[in-house]
């Protein structure tokens, strides 16, 4: 291999002015990080919400519900994202349209939407599977006791379903992550995007990605930590959890 | 809102589209998934062996790849198969490698690592006796595996497998990045000419919706049937 090899390159300063190299890996995790999470936040909420209605005797929030999952689950993600960034501004009115353009980190926003929708749709199959995974007797006990179907949800099946599906979760979570590297298509300055920038500024291209995968790598161990943590501190002693 | 919704624009890109641009994601997406479930099915066994190193060297890839984002993927392939191919042909300069040849290497390695852990799903779901029964009958490693453990593995996981096929074909959007005129390529390059963005990107989603969704549904009922005989 002909290739010229040069890990100092990090320790050199960034064409940006400020910074280092190393500091321009770190910028992009932050927006990676950001990113992923607020898209969490988003998809949780709305997979939650459509989980649970998919669940409800009720025809119309079932298909309500089916239909927004084979929606978001049968279009790639990046032509998702494109339709949020450059298709939406077009088919609302032009002052709206306007406004979404001109809209300071308008790729960040588009991109929490649109990965947030996009993993909502998974999040919604694993809360109807955790909650059909519940014995039938669990929430006829907590109507027979009289609470309302609100309630029965909110005391009785929603906390055991989320215990339930707390490692599929996880790598949803994981997932969010690694998706948000999609959104540098939109414009989105992340992780990957940057170690396409070292590369194209400084030709020290397999660097580069070394130190993107690395942390990647990382991020990951760290996460699946946390998520294990939290899977041991939500645990009900004598519950099994088919354990 | 639609008023100047042009349909003129994607009737125009209509043979465009379908001839170069769905062509080279569906054989693009036929041919890794090909690779992918041989390579796939490989590192499960490579994993599930007794040999020394093997599993763990078969760990190490699949949860490597499983970890990372596959845009990020298909960049160090991109940039990485011109060296490999330099070094395996020991050439004196990195050698040109098409955008084809390049994400079909990418997809097949990176998809492998998906489809091994479904076969090694599928392997482990066929019982251990199954296993013993053959070798007491006289069968080598490979007789057990070829004839008695891996066809009934791919029967159990078929379902699952065309289901990673489907976000496999999904995935192939992705080669976006490199510039490559797949179906969604196809799609943003008449996009940008024509400065129809709206027609051409919700064309696009029409597209890959109506294929991603019969095909799920097809899965769906064969999943039934399967259900059925067993």
């Amino acid at each position: 291999m002909n290739y010229t090899w040069n890990w100092g390159i990090f320790l050199e300063p960034s064409p940006e002015g400020v910074g280092t190299y190393f500091d321009m890996l770190l910028v992009g995790l932050k927006w990676t990080i950001a990113t992923g999470a607020c898209a969490w936040v988003w998809a949780l909420v709305c997979g939650s919400l459509i989980g649970v209605i998919r669940t409800l005797p009720n025809r119309w929030t079932v298909g309500f519900g089916n239909a927004y999952v084979e929606l978001f689950r049968n279009i790639p993600l990046l032509v998702q994202l494109f339709l949020w960034y450059f298709v939406l501004p077009e088919l609302v009115p032009a002052s709206i349209g306007l406004w979404l353009k001109q809209l300071p980190n308008a790729s960040f926003f588009t991109a929490v939407v649109g990965i947030g929708f996009f993993m909502s749709a998974r999040v919604a199959e694993q809360v109807r599977a955790g909650i059909i995974a519940l014995p039938r007797g669990q929430s006829m006990a907590g109507l027979a006791l009289g609470l309302t179907t609100a309630q029965t949800y909110r005391y009785v099946l929603l906390p055991m379903a989320f215990r339930i599906i707390l490692p599929p979760l996880t790598s949803e979570f994981l997932n969010t992550i690694k998706n948000t590297s999609v959104a540098l298509t939109i414009g989105l300055i992340e992780l990957t995007a940057r170690a396409r920038a070292i590369q194209e500024f400084s030709f020290q291209v397999f660097e580069a990605f070394t130190a993107a995968t690395l942390i990647y790598l990382m991020l990951n161990l760290l996460i699946t930590a946390a998520m294990r943590w939290l899977e041991r501190w939500v645990k009900i002693p004598g519950y099994g959890q088919g354990k | 809102m639609f008023s100047d919704f042009d349909f003129n624009v994607i009737w125009r890109a209509l043979p465009y589209m379908l001839q170069e641009g769905l062509v080279f994601t569906l054989t693009l997406t036929a041919l890794a998934t090909a690779g992918g479930i041989v390579l796939g099915t490989l590192l499960a066994l490579m994993r599930l062996s007794s040999l020394p190193f093997l599993p763990q060297i078969a760990a190490g890839y699949v949860n490597t790849m499983r970890s990372l984002p596959l845009v990020l993927v298909i960049f160090w392939f991109y940039f990485l198969v011109p060296y490999i191919g330099q070094w395996v042909l020991q050439s004196d300069r990195p050698i040109a490698v098409g955008a084809f040849a390049s994400s079909l290497i990418t997809f097949t390695l990176f998809e492998a690592a998906y489809f091994s852990e479904i076969m090694r799903a599928g392997i482990q779901s066929i019982s251990r006796g199954q296993l013993m029964a053959g070798y007491a009958l006289g069968l080598n490693y490979r007789q057990v595996m070829g004839s008695v453990i891996l066809p009934q593995a791919f029967r159990n996981m078929a379902p699952v497998l065309l289901t990673q096929t489907i976000v496999l074909f999904q995935d192939t959007s992705l080669v976006y990045v490199l510039s490559i005129p797949d179906f969604l390529g196809a799609a943003s390059k008449v996009a940008q000419r024509d400065g129809r963005l709206v027609e051409m990107y919700l064309f696009a989603a029409a597209g890959y919706f109506l294929i991603s969704f019969t095909a799920s549904t097809l899965v769906k009922r064969l999943q039934r049937r399967i259900a059925i005989i067993r």
